[in-house]
């Protein structure tokens, strides 16, 4: 089990077409961590996890992983170490749960070699640790929104890689399944170590859940470190234009923020 | 983690399940191509022995091991067994073709024959038969080029800013109209000489088939079908998303371009020889599809549905309906009610393949 490998973004110049997204971003992600990023919408964040996986080409700047620029790297060798789930994939019509969950083998596949055994048993694996072994002959159209994440997150975990990319795992969740899907993600990175990087919208469960956040704001690095560094008033604040008030979660011990609206408050 | 299966402490009910499904899969695709390769060759042989004259099966084998045999060499050697030939190869370049496209776009309308591909080729060669007055080689290489030149004028106009599947069917359709009222320009214009000629590029037609027509055909489906069968696995994963496909390894704007280019030369070289039998390119992939189940790659049981649609087509044209009726007629007909089954169900749920 590898899980020292090193990942981090240089001088990172973003952009699509002529509209500029993130100038001039450096980011070190710790490995073995669990690492959030937050922002106000359109900051850059799916952006910035995009480049990362080499997804995006940076106008300037380079992304390397374990010393080597991850744009230069071959497609696949990348994918057997580095793995990520966007924010909407799509599941060809009628396909299986099994059979999807497959797919998440490819890095590791030839392009005539037979399927192994090694690749049923990282398919049964990623099915057991999602809890979806149940549904392998299931339709995934015939899904709930919640069982359909945990498939998707299954098949990234079939990639088997020691870093994973997630793009808003938890929108369109109900806050059940959301809670669900991030204690998932905290067993998965307790119990074999994976990095985790995911772009949250919710701050509350992001400080909660990641042991690292990373504030962005106007194309760059507002704040970094641990949730109680980054999620304070001020930074709420000037990030997202809001007052607040910051209080101890008394669930986690981790900061919990409460917005001030015009409306409805005591004082 | 690393894949070390030895020292899993998963159960391994689950592993024989995942194992279980997957042979399951694969065991109905490899059930599916062989009935359809087992029909292909009955509809063949079939087609060898129908006609005019019937030819009992010993003769019909007798020609083709090369045997003279006073009557049955000319008919069976000489027009039936070339037309035969090249209805296969002709539907096979269609089917996958047809279904490389709906699977790269997820959408079973972005067929070359509805995105303006096949109008491309045809379109090229009334304009090389009535202005040009080119020869039939000269029509063909024209059509081929054509066909390759309106692909990629609309992947370049469809893909200015990446994906984008649904542009691509518009872009296309856009195109096929003007390629359409090209056509029908020169049409009106034609010499009645040409008429003739010329009307066997837009409907799709088998008539006069010979050896000279067959060769082109084969030896582009000898080359370019490993091309793209090789590319299916690649091609199931970009089927995800294009983010996910490159997160899975997938160089998804290569593959798309190698992909496209060499489905495209399938149908161009099958249009330069038979026109582009209608809606065989878009039917092949929905139906091998439905055959298979979801999962497995649709791309050989879709080059045999198309092979078997063309070779039964033909023969219906030819002997069922009393006239004869040219292929694309026949496959026109099959085609119209599914496409207009396939736009309702599209409306009413944005299904895919």
């Amino acid at each position: 089990m590898t899980t020292d490998h090193s990942l981090s973004a240089e001088d990172l110049h973003l952009s699509y077409g002529d509209a500029d997204i993130i100038s001039g971003l450096s980011l070190e992600l710790p490995a073995g961590d669990i690492t959030g990023i937050v922002g106000a919408n359109a900051c850059g964040k799916s952006t910035l996890l995009k480049s990362m996986s080499r997804l995006l080409t940076p106008r300037q700047g380079r992304v390397i992983l374990d010393g080597r620029q991850v744009h230069s790297m071959p497609a696949k060798q990348l994918a057997r170490t580095l793995g990520l789930l966007p924010q909407t994939p799509i599941a060809p019509e009628g396909i299986t749960v099994a059979d999807l969950v497959g797919r998440g083998r490819h890095p590791h596949q030839g392009a005539f070699s037979r399927w192994s055994a090694a690749d049923d048993l990282a398919v049964a694996e990623a099915l057991d640790v999602t809890g979806t072994a149940d549904l392998a002959d299931r339709s995934v159209d015939e899904l709930s929104g919640g069982q359909r994440q945990r498939v998707w997150i299954a098949m990234a975990l079939a990639q088997q890689t020691d870093i994973l990319l997630l793009d808003e795992p938890t929108t369109f969740l109900d806050v059940n399944h959301q809670v669900e899907v991030l204690d998932l993600l905290t067993e998965l990175n307790a119990r074999s170590g994976v990095t985790i990087v995911m772009v949250l919208h919710d701050l509350n469960l992001a400080a909660r859940y990641c042991d690292r956040l990373v504030m962005l704001a106007g194309g760059g690095i507002h704040a970094a470190g641990t949730p109680a560094e980054v999620l304070t008033e001020d930074n709420v604040e000037e990030v997202f234009g809001l007052a607040n008030r910051i209080i101890d979660d008394p669930v986690s011990g981790q900061p919990l923020m409460l917005p001030i609206g015009r409306h409805r408050t005591l004082c | 983690m690393s894949p070390t299966p030895t020292r899993s402490l998963i159960p391994s009910t689950t592993a024989e399940a995942v194992a279980g499904l997957r042979r399951a899969r694969t065991r109905r695709w490899a059930s599916v191509v062989t009935v359809l390769s087992v029909l292909v060759i009955a509809v063949f042989v079939a087609s060898l022995m129908i006609g005019q004259t019937f030819y009992p099966i010993d003769e019909v084998a007798r020609v083709v091991a090369g045997q003279q045999v006073p009557g049955a060499s000319f008919t069976v050697g000489r027009l039936r067994l070339p037309r035969a030939v090249l209805a296969v190869l002709v539907g096979l370049c269609f089917g996958l073709g047809g279904v490389t496209f709906q699977t790269m776009l997820r959408n079973p309308l972005a067929s070359p024959d509805i995105i303006g591909i096949s109008s491309g080729a045809s379109a090229a060669a009334v304009f090389g038969i009535v202005t040009l007055g080119l020869g039939s080689t000269g029509v063909s290489v024209l059509a081929i080029v054509a066909g390759l030149g309106v692909a990629l004028l609309i992947y370049a106009l469809a893909f200015k800013n990446g994906a984008a599947g649904i542009r691509l069917i518009l872009v296309g359709i856009g195109i096929s109209s003007m390629l359409t009222a090209l056509i029908n320009w020169e049409l009106t214009r034609a010499a009645q000489w040409d008429l003739q000629e010329a009307l066997r590029w837009l409907a799709g037609s088998l008539n006069g088939a010979n050896w000279d027509a067959v060769i082109p055909v084969l030896i582009a489906l000898v080359i370019l079908s490993p091309l793209l069968i090789g590319q299916s696995k690649s091609l199931s994963i970009t089927q995800l998303g294009d983010d996910t496909a490159e997160a899975l390894g997938v160089g998804v704007s290569r593959t798309r371009l190698f992909v496209i280019v060499t489905a495209v030369g399938l149908i161009a070289f099958a249009t330069a020889a038979a026109g582009p039998v209608a809606f065989v390119a878009f039917l092949s992939g929905p139906i091998a599809a439905r055959l298979t189940g979801p999962g497995p790659s649709p791309l050989i049981p879709a080059g045999l549905v198309g092979a078997l649609l063309v070779l039964t087509a033909d023969l219906v044209g030819q002997f069922a309906l009393g006239t004869r009726y040219p292929v694309g007629v026949v496959t026109g007909i099959l085609g119209a009610p599914y496409l207009l089954y396939l736009i309702i169900r599209i409306n009413r749920s944005g299904g895919s393949l």
